[in-house]
């Protein structure tokens, strides 16, 4: 019954898919070329002379391996927040899912309103009380804000409430497991696609900060990817001799910057799109 | 409130009976305590700590004689007088009012599209248009700032070839067009996949029962999964207004290759980050965060009050 194709449909969907992958694909072209031919050969297509290795080359050694570091400072971040993060909202949804006690509506009522409030409107004040603690220009400047999500939670008390049913947990508790055995031995593995959700766009959004990273620390060995390439490119807008080669690392930067996140939810997308389903479809 | 929020997103709530219900007979209650602990001491010291941090430190002034002194809502009034950050919120209320119906539209026609099997390959086109959301809005800004720019700019190189003047995209009559373009860009995928998930769980009967009524693909797409998708696109909604208002990578990087464009004040959060590290003015900038904050739950809160009370007339 299904099928017929509409041509038109499609011709408007390929349309869309161009103007979505264009910016990439010259991303790409730009940072196989050499700085003169960025200026003259033709933005989509490759040029004669195809220096990607070169380019890559010259982008994670310059200037002693910084942006090695700044993606090693990435990952590192991104994981720990991701990994973190995960835990607290999974073991936090499954309690206030599963268990009654006094101010679990209040509790999770005040989490769920907090959903609105902008990260990005938190992180002067959270910045001015860093500071005081001593806490700025170090790694837990980034990790400790990167850990609170109330999305994350909310995703979670709703994917438990339906994905651990109630008769196991008793099962267990009859068998004289402990709760917490019951919930890492049992419930964690039914909670895996919802904490597969949550890491991923955990990730995602502390791969993507920048706001926070920019305030927080002005140590070039501690800065993020972003923060990195963002300094590069001031420097290359700047002007003066060395512009072009600035230039050629800017954008070379910035194509091995996408492709980690990119190949992570090409290879994650059975448990991002489930997760984001459960979440989708209820929130 | 907030319980009754998740009511009108759609979400389950769990009623008191429920509840009740499940925990009859065993009381564990501490150990419930000790899972949402962790949690919530993260979420009291990096949440609302910093949040009533701001409001305390939005009450002072620092003054050239004297210090810092108290100075009530001497901020607040201060703040809602500034035409630079009146100006700025105006901005991002505007780009609201344009991107965001603009984004949504996307999404949600490539959502009926992929949805709707009349496309050969649509797990393609489902995965093409989300990538750019796995992009950093660093990485997304710089390249299409690269792409506006006169020297090596794909659309310069277009229309040198057809001997025609390119568009300025980072003029001042542009830039808040360009922003939007690159929001778009960025987040069009996202929405889409939200919306196809919930699409996903519309029950199938539906479609057949209006096959058999004699509905075709785009009479099944307005009548039944339109209506079926309005808690996703609410959702997807007010995330918009969050993201709209606290706009600043964007701005921030647009800046460099356009400072006489992009001022300070260009959004209210590059107004606040100007304040606290240009302006040292930490106190007001408190104020500016703290205002920006209430203005969005406002935003957020007047958004699903409009949109649920119409469809409930």
């Amino acid at each position: 019954m299904r099928a017929r194709h509409s041509n038109v449909l499609t011709i408007c969907m390929v349309a869309l898919l161009i103007y979505f992958l264009l910016p990439l694909f010259w991303l790409f072209v730009a940072s196989t070329k050499t700085v003169g031919n960025l200026f003259s050969s033709f933005g989509l297509w490759f040029a004669d002379d195809f220096s990607l290795w070169s380019n890559i080359r010259a982008t994670v050694t310059n200037g002693d391996w910084v942006f090695s570091r700044w993606m090693a400072n990435t990952v590192f971040y991104s994981v720990v927040s991701a990994g973190g993060a995960a835990f607290l909202c999974a073991l936090a949804g499954y309690g206030f899912a599963k268990y009654r006690f006094r101010g679990n509506a209040a509790m999770s009522g005040l989490v769920l309103g907090a959903i609105m409030v902008p990260t990005t409107a938190l992180a002067i004040p959270t910045y001015l009380l860093f500071s005081k603690a001593g806490l700025v220009n170090t790694p837990w400047a980034i990790i400790l804000p990167s850990l609170v999500s109330p999305f994350g939670l909310f995703l979670m008390r709703i994917y438990a409430q339906d994905a651990v049913p109630d008769g196991i947990i008793e099962a267990a508790r009859i068998d004289g497991a402990g709760e917490f055995r019951i919930f890492f031995q049992v419930a964690a593995r039914m909670l895996a696609p919802g904490i597969v959700t949550v890491v991923l766009f955990t990730l995602v959004a502390t791969w993507n900060n920048y706001f926070l990273p920019l305030i927080m620390l002005n140590n070039p060995d501690l800065y993020p990817v972003t923060v990195g390439l963002a300094q590069w490119s001031s420097q290359a807008g700047a002007g003066g001799g060395t512009t072009g080669a600035v230039l050629s690392l800017v954008i070379t930067g910035s194509f091995l910057s996408v492709i980690p996140l990119i190949a992570a939810f090409l290879l994650l997308q059975r448990y991002w799109q489930s997760g984001l389903a459960s979440g989708g479809i209820k929130a | 409130m907030s319980v009754n929020t998740t009511d009108r997103l759609g979400a389950r709530a769990p009623s008191r009976a429920d509840v009740r219900r499940r925990a009859r007979g065993v009381s564990h209650a501490r150990t419930g305590y000790l899972f949402v602990a962790p949690f919530m001491l993260v979420f009291l010291g990096l949440l609302v700590l910093p949040l009533a941090y701001a409001a305390y430190l939005s009450l002072f002034q620092e003054r050239l004689i004297g210090g810092t002194v108290f100075a009530g809502l001497g901020n607040y009034t201060r703040a809602l007088t500034d035409p630079r950050l009146l100006h700025g919120v105006g901005r991002v209320g505007l780009f609201f009012l344009i991107q965001v119906p603009i984004m949504l539209a996307i999404a949600l026609f490539a959502a009926l599209a992929i949805d709707s099997g009349l496309l050969r390959v649509a797990k393609g086109f489902r995965l093409g248009i989300f990538l750019p959301y796995a992009v950093p809005a660093v990485v997304a800004t710089l390249m299409w700032g690269y792409l506006y720019g006169q020297d090596f700019g794909l659309f310069a190189q277009l229309a040198d070839k057809l001997s025609l003047s390119p568009p300025k995209f980072l003029s001042s009559d542009w830039m808040l067009g360009s922003i939007a373009n690159i929001v778009t860009w960025e987040f069009t995928g996202y929405n889409m996949i939200i919306l196809y998930a919930a699409l996903r769980a519309v029950p199938h009967d539906l479609y057949e029962a209006a096959a058999v009524d004699g509905a075709g693909a785009i009479r099944t797409a307005w009548s039944i999964k339109i209506p079926a998708l309005r808690p996703a696109l609410l959702v997807c909604l007010i995330f918009s207004v969050i993201g709209s208002f606290q706009l600043f990578s964007e701005p921030q990087l647009m800046q460099r290759l356009a400072p006489s464009v992009i001022d300070g004040g260009y959004t209210p959060n590059l107004y606040g980050y100007t304040l606290a590290f240009t302006g040292q003015e930490v106190n007001y900038a408190a104020t500016v965060s703290f205002l920006l904050g209430a203005v969005i739950v406002v935003v957020s809160y007047a958004v699903l009050f409009v949109t649920t009370r119409r469809s409930r007339s």
